[in-house]
């Protein structure tokens, strides 16, 4: 009964945050409604009994990316209302490709039910609970025998870093800069120049 | 009641539906398809993770977090192509990229 409440308490939380988000006139409300969207996510995920997920979903997606969607929205002046001409055009077009997705996806949710070879085909049987929490038992299964997956996730976000840096590290011409390797080399014979000077006269 | 897979799969299709739909409505709008494209990444981690949990498998949630890892960094590669089109242009409406088109 409790579990039922918090379940349709997030899930009805999460689909208005999500019909908010793109009905949002100022877009700082829509990724604030999309923070409020992953955060019930995350209940979801701790009522399924993945705890580990649902921190990271707060850690990583809302604590990182949704912060960057906030810096870019609010870095960007931009005219907002000239973006949203052809709302309306759109909507009924949209709103039947939204409802045929819709059938098509519920048509499947409940004409489908799970074979009954799928038992012995459990790659990674999670174990009880009172013998290991879902960190650990993650952790067994990821460094083990998903190491590549976990190396492979690892290059995807260096090549990312990479990408972002490239893409917008911009250097002003007029900012002064230091660049330690000239300074390094200098040598007396171009650092030091030697002049007579005769007395009473300057340079 | 129990609320059993079909609830939760049923909340993923639903967040699908909203993304897609997002997407349609909001063409010119770059930061707003961003926004759906990772609404229709959340419904997909439900969905893996409603899975695992049903199934009692721990594959779906190792996906799921690499799905999260990948959907990271796509939105910080997307979000900087949009900083340096905007340095370039001073705004961000995208239906001018045809620059190249003949």
């Amino acid at each position: 009964m409790i579990p039922a409440i918090f379940f349709y308490l997030f899930a009805g939380v999460s689909i208005a945050a999500a019909v908010m988000v793109i009905a949002s006139k100022n877009p700082v409300h829509s990724v604030l409604f999309l923070i409020l969207a992953f955060v019930n996510g995350a209940g979801l995920f701790v009522l399924l009994g993945a705890e580990f997920l649902a921190m990271i979903l707060i850690i990583v997606y809302v604590g990182a990316v949704m912060v960057l969607f906030l810096f870019v929205v609010m870095m960007l002046d931009v005219d907002f209302t000239q973006l949203r001409q052809g709302f309306l055009q759109y909507l009924p077009i949209g709103a039947f490709i939204g409802i045929v997705v819709l059938i098509e996806l519920l048509l499947l949710v409940v004409t489908w039910t799970i074979g009954p070879d799928v038992q012995h085909a459990i790659a990674a049987p999670i174990p009880p609970l009172a013998k290991m929490p879902n960190t650990e038992a993650l952790g067994h299964v990821l460094y083990t025998r998903y190491i590549y997956f976990f190396q492979a996730a690892g290059v995807v976000l260096l090549v990312a870093m990479i990408g972002a840096i490239v893409l917008t590290l911009h250097h002003k011409p007029k900012v002064k800069r230091q660049s330690i390797a000239e300074q390094n080399a200098r040598t007396r014979r171009t650092a030091i120049e030697i002049v007579k000077v005769r007395s009473g006269q300057g340079l | 009641m129990i609320i059993g897979l079909g609830h939760y799969l049923t909340l993923a299709a639903i967040l699908f539906t909203i993304g897609i739909f997002g997407i349609f409505l909001n063409r010119k709008n770059v930061i707003i398809i961003l926004m759906s494209i990772e609404l229709i990444l959340l419904s997909v981690n439900i969905n893996l993770v409603a899975f695992s949990a049903f199934l009692g498998d721990l594959v779906g949630q190792v996906y799921a977090l690499l799905v999260l890892t990948v959907a990271a960094a796509e939105a910080a590669i997307g979000l900087s192509i949009l900083v340096a089109y905007y340095r370039n242009r001073g705004s961000i409406a995208v239906e001018d990229i045809n620059l190249m088109r003949g």
